[in-house]
């Protein structure tokens, strides 16, 4: 298995519901507290497993605003496992899956240096680094309906722009609409092979837009010219 | 990179330890200079043992869980960070033999073969330390041949002065030492003269549009998606100013390498104390610059994220 997570940029609106519900089934989960840095104070900061970005593509007037969650891709060749002294971080080989050990884990931010994603972020309360568990706490209870075992991500998604399933298996449905949407993955130069993949925005004919700047015609004017005397 | 200063401490410390360990060892077996008193070579190496241990030391305050940090040894097979753990504490015993057999006068055969391995360790010590950073494939301007080439050369070097300074003390024929250092600063400034030119133009790479996969249109960030930064801003954001970079640069180069050739130079003719301290000094501050420099201009790739628009 090669579980991961399609992101569809066609249809994210960007509301950041997906890391909101991350930070609430996680700050609970497997890794512990999701330390915040001062949450009411003048400098909110904290740890977070899913962060969105938000993009323009292309120059108006043929432009897009493309709206961009990204969490950890738990790569096929993921070096932040590589690095790590300590062995606290490791790749499940079952499902590949991309955990850190919060018992060993010393604080280096080693493998923050060696992931491309800026998927690793630091706790400081506990000194450990911590990911993206992929829910690994939810995926696999038995005691929850079959169709709540996904990343809390995917569930609480409300405009179903992500999905979650196994990419080893050619006939799921992440793996279908990869190929039928030219999914795609993020830094492939890099080598690091990312599970998940991301759906581009399908192409639309542009919207004609006024751009203005032409010069009035005659009737135009003479519009102009009454819309300055009459007092409205 | 964010510059951390107990890393510029650790990497300068105990690479200057290794390359002094090393130098020791090979100036002692082939007598330089007529060999140097027994006691000399003894507090020297003490001195060097000393420099490691304290960068070692050094090393776990970046640490943000040290409880951990034993187990930084396990890993070997694949992490260069924790090759770099178990060499570095290798490196002791044979270190530790070999100037206990020196105080003690005993068995040349076996301290010269502790020292060689000593001296062995201590190179691949230095080039895992450099190996840290250059095996990152996030991190251009680190992930080059160069980085180990200029750990080796300036570990060396700035272990050299300090050996060419207790060569003086001495009294020996400090000649060859001088040669020796001339030697090896001209190596470590053309490796590093290399660097700062190859990483102003490091070619193509990952940019803005291989990171959100758009590569056929402009792309600009229009909010990063965190109020008041992140772990990711802190770590990675740091950017040297272009300006400030260029005149560190020359400043290092000055430090390291021009103010300590015309002070060898003078040396060659004149060899003196004051001249040897004055060279040491100065190139120790330029190696601190440089170190600065070598993680400041550092790029991550995942400044992409965050609007950068090449790395």
């Amino acid at each position: 298995m090669r579980l991961g997570l399609v992101i569809d940029l066609d249809v994210c609106v960007g509301c950041h519901a997906c890391a909101v519900s991350c930070k609430q089934w996680n700050a609970s989960g497997t890794t512990g507290a999701l330390s915040d840095y001062q949450p009411y104070g003048a400098e909110p900061s904290g740890v977070w497993f899913n962060r969105i970005r938000h993009y323009e593509v292309g120059s108006y007037p043929n432009s897009k605003t493309v709206n961009f969650p990204m969490s950890c891709m738990h790569c096929e060749d993921a070096d932040c496992v590589t690095v790590c002294p300590t062995g606290a971080s490791y790749k499940r080989a079952e499902d590949g899956i991309v955990l850190i050990d919060q018992d060993k884990c010393m604080g280096c931010n080693y493998c923050s240096w060696a992931c491309p994603y800026g998927a690793r972020e630091l706790d400081r309360s506990t000194g450990t680094m911590k990911k993206c568990t992929l829910c690994v706490d939810r995926i696999y209870d038995q005691n929850i309906p079959v169709e709540d075992r996904q990343p809390a991500c995917v569930l609480t998604c409300p405009a179903h722009a992500r999905m979650f399933g196994d990419f080893d298996d050619p006939n799921s449905e992440v793996s279908k609409v990869v190929r039928e949407r030219e999914g795609y993955m993020l830094l492939p130069e890099l080598g690091y092979n990312p599970t998940n993949h991301y759906l581009p925005p399908r192409k639309h004919k542009p919207i004609p837009v006024e751009m203005g700047g032409e010069k009035p015609g005659l009737t135009g004017r003479l519009r102009q010219f009454v819309n300055r005397m009459v007092k409205r | 990179m964010h510059p951390a200063f107990s890393v510029i401490f650790f990497t300068v410390l105990s690479g200057a330890g290794f390359g002094l360990f090393a130098l020791l060892y090979l100036a002692d077996l082939f007598k330089l200079g007529g060999g140097m008193p027994g006691a000399h070579v003894f507090w020297t190496g003490v001195l060097a043992i000393v420099m490691v241990g304290v960068g070692l030391l050094s090393s776990t305050f970046h640490l943000a869980n040290p409880r951990n940090a034993w187990r930084a040894f396990s890993r070997w097979r694949t992490s260069w960070l924790s090759r770099e753990g178990v060499l570095s504490v290798a490196f002791y015993p044979f270190a530790l033999v070999y100037l206990a057999l020196y105080w003690l006068d005993l068995w040349p055969v076996v301290r010269h073969l502790s020292g060689a391995l000593a001296t062995l360790i201590a190179w691949m010590t230095i080039f895992s330390t450099a190996m840290i950073y250059a095996s990152l494939k996030t991190i251009r301007q680190w992930n080059t041949p160069l980085v180990p080439a200029a750990y080796l050369s300036l570990g060396h070097f700035s272990g050299g002065m300090i050996l060419l300074v207790v060569a003086m003390m001495a009294r020996v024929d400090v000649m060859p030492y001088v040669l020796m250092s001339l030697f090896q600063l001209f190596v470590a400034a053309f490796v590093k003269a290399i660097y700062f030119y190859w990483i102003t133009r490091v070619g193509a790479g990952s940019t803005i549009n291989t990171a959100t996969g758009f590569t056929r249109a402009r792309v600009r960030l229009l909010d990063a998606g965190h109020t008041h930064g992140t772990f990711l801003t802190q770590e990675f954001g740091y950017r040297v100013q272009n300006r400030l970079a260029l005149t560190l640069k020359a400043l290092s180069m000055l430090l390291a390498f021009c103010l300590p050739l015309l002070l060898l130079g003078l040396a060659l003719k004149q060899p003196s104390m004051a001249l040897g301290l004055a060279a040491l000094l100065s190139v120790f501050a330029g190696m601190i610059v440089e170190r600065w420099l070598f993680f400041a201009e550092a790029r991550h790739v995942v400044n992409l994220f965050h609007g950068a628009q090449r790395c």
